[in-house]
């Protein structure tokens, strides 16, 4: 801490996303790309800060990569972040890229997100290192971010391959002291054509596969250098010195500040370099102890690399710690216990002033390891009690929007009994009640190949099947199962909600906006020309804000035996709300009760004491809400 | 168990014997845990931000963990601060202090109080759609509900004072100051936090916040 006090001016309060960005600008990357995603999304929002960069969104995870490429081969060291679920949409040329190779270094930025908390699966990508061949570094801090990054590119330069940083949502969103640099003079490498480097037609593919496993050797031997790997001795006072003395923990990222603090009594082998994993190291950490405890989050990773050494200690692994979700401090004071004894544990580090408690000693006998014996203590009635509280509080999911134009699309489809095949983005919140209207959700563009299997399956879905898909999510992988559509004869209806922007990761620019990331005015393309391109006839442009109108139209194009696409147009209500819009109000003189204005879902809509009322403050007087009452209770106040 | 009378004098009251009792400087190994909750909007990241800022002045490590992405969707969201010399991990299970910025909200995330913790809360509602569709009420009676899980909390009418000083949206601020009373480090460390964490055209109004928060007992 000293340091930091006498050289404050270079620390700064950042997020692993914004340590990342920085990073970026400190290595002197020049081309910089992504597609929003959380919990990616502001890395490239940082980068674009700085001017000494081009950035840009790409329409998808693949072209981002494939940009990035292009970038590398032209000699300038390059920047690409996504998503964990982006890295599927670009692995086909992650894959590939393995083999060619790079000019200037080229890292990739994988984002995972344990627990969704904003995501669809929660898969783990350091599986994807392992496929491909490639070093997979994993972060446990903002400064570690900051600093790995760095060194990433010079890891990619030197082995000629692109870079995995894995950082997962706790270290993308959470804020730690960063220390500053300034910035790397890097020369762009010159560009000299290498056919057989970069074209992989079979006999070079071939060549270049040997190269990646002579690579994977080289980089074997560097995994085992003193930087990628760290051990961290006990600092804790805990009784049982032998017990401890002979067990050890291996774990990374954000996995080993839980476990520095949890178990502050037993050595650490932090991995900084997760792919290869460093088998030496690994040795002679494990050298005359009896236990050896894996934590890491999701998949046992780490635990089947171990395993595969066939040490001579026991291993602890995901037995005790479970393979979904994030860890916390809490998942590990459970682990200890089960390992070494019933005590409900609480750490030096979580003991603080306002709630000292008493701090029992060890048991010091270890837990069977192969049942992971536990059990618990009991609840009491006051835990009971409180449970039946917390259980009784009425929930509060994220929503639509009041103002949302998603919402009357959903409100008819459920009227019209429609089955929705839904796509990623704010509408997939329109599964929760009272809107309960998505059918299917899968993956970025799924939805509209969805809904043309569900009707070549089964006639029946024919008049009935509609996918929904954003404007983003259009342009991200819409596109080509639109013609699949058209190709195929399908005679189902494709609607998309343009709100004119992506909205779920914060408002971001994409093809359809007429704005670069940059800031610079561009093309503004309209997903109906697809469509119209594609050979789609029925084409309409509705502003979902009209209900009735809306309503006709959705009714008439589902009752088509062809190929529909309706285009429901309306900026996100939060980027402009219009001004001086009336907002509704109810007269309780007209109001019948009914509850149907309810069922729209809007958060301004309330039912307080049983009486309907609309809140003027959340009201955005989209006024949607004055054609759903049919005793014609709702009207709007200048 | 004490009630609270229409003015919120029988807390001050408990809060001023309270307040300055965790005021030393934290040792090794001793860490402050501080969990913000409320509703996407209220301004939970500029609390935290603040709160960070203020602790970074005094000396400590901080770390600092937010909420992104579809959480942010009008939904229940949480920021938590942990402050010490040296900090592990950026997430919390249990908080020596928690800051509510609504009663609901309170009520969710008491359990996560440490015994001998304290609790702050925002006098405030803010219904969510579920209590307008389904079988589920607001529970009116928060301040009773809290006594089943601690008996330190404090009520606090910062969007009443908030709206008296002209813009509702300080409210979060109001709560960082009578926070502030409890935190081990002084005013300029937060006043300071505050000019580097509010932009420009915001800072009177927040500064004026943070201090009628830290005066709430006056």
């Amino acid at each position: 801490m000293a340091d930091k006090l006498e050289n404050k001016k270079n620390f700064m309060l950042l997020t692993g996303n914004e340590a990342i960005a920085r990073a970026a600008y400190e290595a002197g990357v020049s081309v910089a790309t992504a597609y929003p995603g959380t919990p990616s999304t502001e890395i490239l929002e940082n980068i674009s800060k700085y001017k000494s960069i081009y950035c840009q969104w790409s329409v998808n995870e693949k072209v981002a990569l494939e940009v990035a490429s292009g970038a590398s081969i032209a000699g300038s060291r390059t920047l690409v972040a996504m998503k964990h679920v982006g890295l599927n949409v670009a692995a086909d040329p992650f894959m590939t890229l393995s083999y060619t190779g790079v000019t200037g270094g080229l890292v990739i930025i994988n984002a995972d997100d344990p627990f969704m908390h904003s995501s669809q699966n929660e898969q783990d990508n350091r599986f994807y290192a392992k496929f491909a061949k490639v070093p997979l570094l994993e972060p446990s801090d903002s400064q570690e971010a900051l600093d790995m990054v760095k060194d990433a590119f010079d890891i990619s330069e030197r082995f000629d391959t692109p870079v995995l940083v894995r950082t997962t949502t706790r270290i993308s969103h959470s804020r730690s002291l960063v220390n500053i640099n300034p910035v790397t003079e890097v020369t762009p490498v010159k560009y000299v054509k290498n056919a057989q480097k970069f074209v992989m037609i079979p006999a070079y593919g071939r060549q270049r596969h040997h190269f990646v496993l002579e690579r994977w050797e080289k980089l074997q031997k560097l995994s085992e250098l003193d930087i990628y790997h760290r051990v961290h001795e006990p600092e804790g006072s805990r009784k049982n010195k032998t017990l401890f003395k002979h067990t050890g923990i291996i774990t990374s990222g954000v996995s080993f500040q839980y476990a520095r603090e949890v178990f502050d009594n037993i050595a650490i082998l932090k991995l900084n370099m997760t792919n290869p994993v460093c088998k030496g190291a690994i040795a002679s950490f494990t050298e005359g102890k009896k236990l050896i405890i894996v934590i890491e989050e999701l998949e046992p990773f780490l635990e089947e690399h171990i395993r595969l050494l066939n040490l001579k200690a026991d291993i602890a692994g995901k037995e005790f710690f479970p393979a979904y979700g994030e860890l916390g401090t809490r998942a590990l004071e459970e682990a200890y216990s089960r390992l070494f004894g019933r005590e409900v544990y609480t750490s030096n580090a979580e003991r603080g002033k306002a709630g000292q408690r008493l701090h029992s000693s060890d048991t010091g006998s270890a837990a069977d390891l192969k049942t992971g014996n536990f059990s618990d203590d009991g609840i009491n009635d006051k835990s009971c009690e409180i449970s039946s509280i917390i259980n009784e509080l009425p929930p509060r999911p994220p929503v639509l929007c009041a103002g949302c134009p998603h919402r009357s699309v959903f409100y008819i489809l459920k009227k019209l009994k429609a089955v929705v095949m839904g796509d990623i983005g704010c509408y997939t919140l329109s599964v929760l009640p009272p809107l309960n209207s998505l059918d299917s959700c899968l993956c970025m563009g799924a939805g509209i190949g969805q809904a043309l299997g569900m009707e070549k399956a089964n006639p029946e879905f024919k008049n009935r099947v509609v996918s929904v898909i954003g404007d983003s999510t259009f342009f991200h992988s819409g596109i080509t199962a639109t013609i699949d559509n058209a190709y195929n004869n399908g005679t189902n209806l494709i609607i998309v909600l343009d709100n004119a922007t992506t909205a779920m990761t914060g408002h971001q620019d994409h093809p359809g906006t007429g704005k670069t990331l940059g800031g610079d005015s561009t093309i503004c393309l309209k997903p109906e020309d697809f469509a119209e391109a594609a050979g789609i006839k029925n084409i309409q442009v509705v502003d979902p804000y009209k209900l009735r109108k809306l309503e006709a139209v959705i009714k008439q194009e589902l009752a088509r035996d062809e190929m529909s696409f309706i285009v429901c147009r309306r900026i996100c209500v939060l980027i402009e709300k219009e001004k001086e819009l009336p907002v509704a109000y109810i007269d309780q003189h007209n109001c019948r009760e009914c509850g149907q204005c309810l069922k729209f879902g809007c958060p301004a809509i309330e039912l307080k004491d049983g009486k309907y009322s609309i809140n003027s403050i959340l009201c955005t007087g989209c006024g949607v809400c004055v054609d759903i009452c049919k005793f014609k209770a709702i009207g709007t106040v200048k | 168990m004490i009630k609270n009378d229409n003015n919120n004098n029988n807390y001050k009251i408990n809060y001023q014997s309270i307040a300055g009792s965790s005021s030393s400087s934290l040792k090794n190994g001793e860490t402050l845990s501080v969990l913000f909750t409320g509703v996407g909007g209220q301004g939970i990241i500029l609390a935290t931000t603040v709160l960070a800022n203020a602790a970074i002045n005094a000396g400590y490590d901080v770390k600092v963990s937010e909420v992104h992405g579809m959480a942010q969707r009008g939904g229940s969201v949480e920021g938590s601060v942990r402050i010490g010399k040296k900090v592990f991990s950026p997430t919390i299970n249990s908080a020596d202090f928690i800051v509510a910025l609504e009663k609901l909200e309170a009520l969710r995330y008491a359990r996560k109080l440490k015994e001998g913790g304290f609790m702050l809360v925002s006098d405030y509602s803010i219904y969510p759609s579920t209590v307008f569709s389904g079988d589920v009420s607001y529970p009116e009676n928060a301040e009773e509900m809290l006594f089943k899980f601690t008996e330190n909390f404090f009520f606090i009418n910062a969007v009443e004072k908030a709206k008296n000083l002209g813009n509702t949206r300080v409210s979060n601020t109001i709560m960082v100051g009578a926070l502030s009373l409890m935190m081990p480090f002084g005013q300029d460390c937060w006043l300071d936090a505050i000019k580097d964490s509010v932009p420009g055209k915001a800072l009177q109004i927040n500064i004026e916040a943070f201090k009628s928060g830290r005066d709430f007992l006056k």
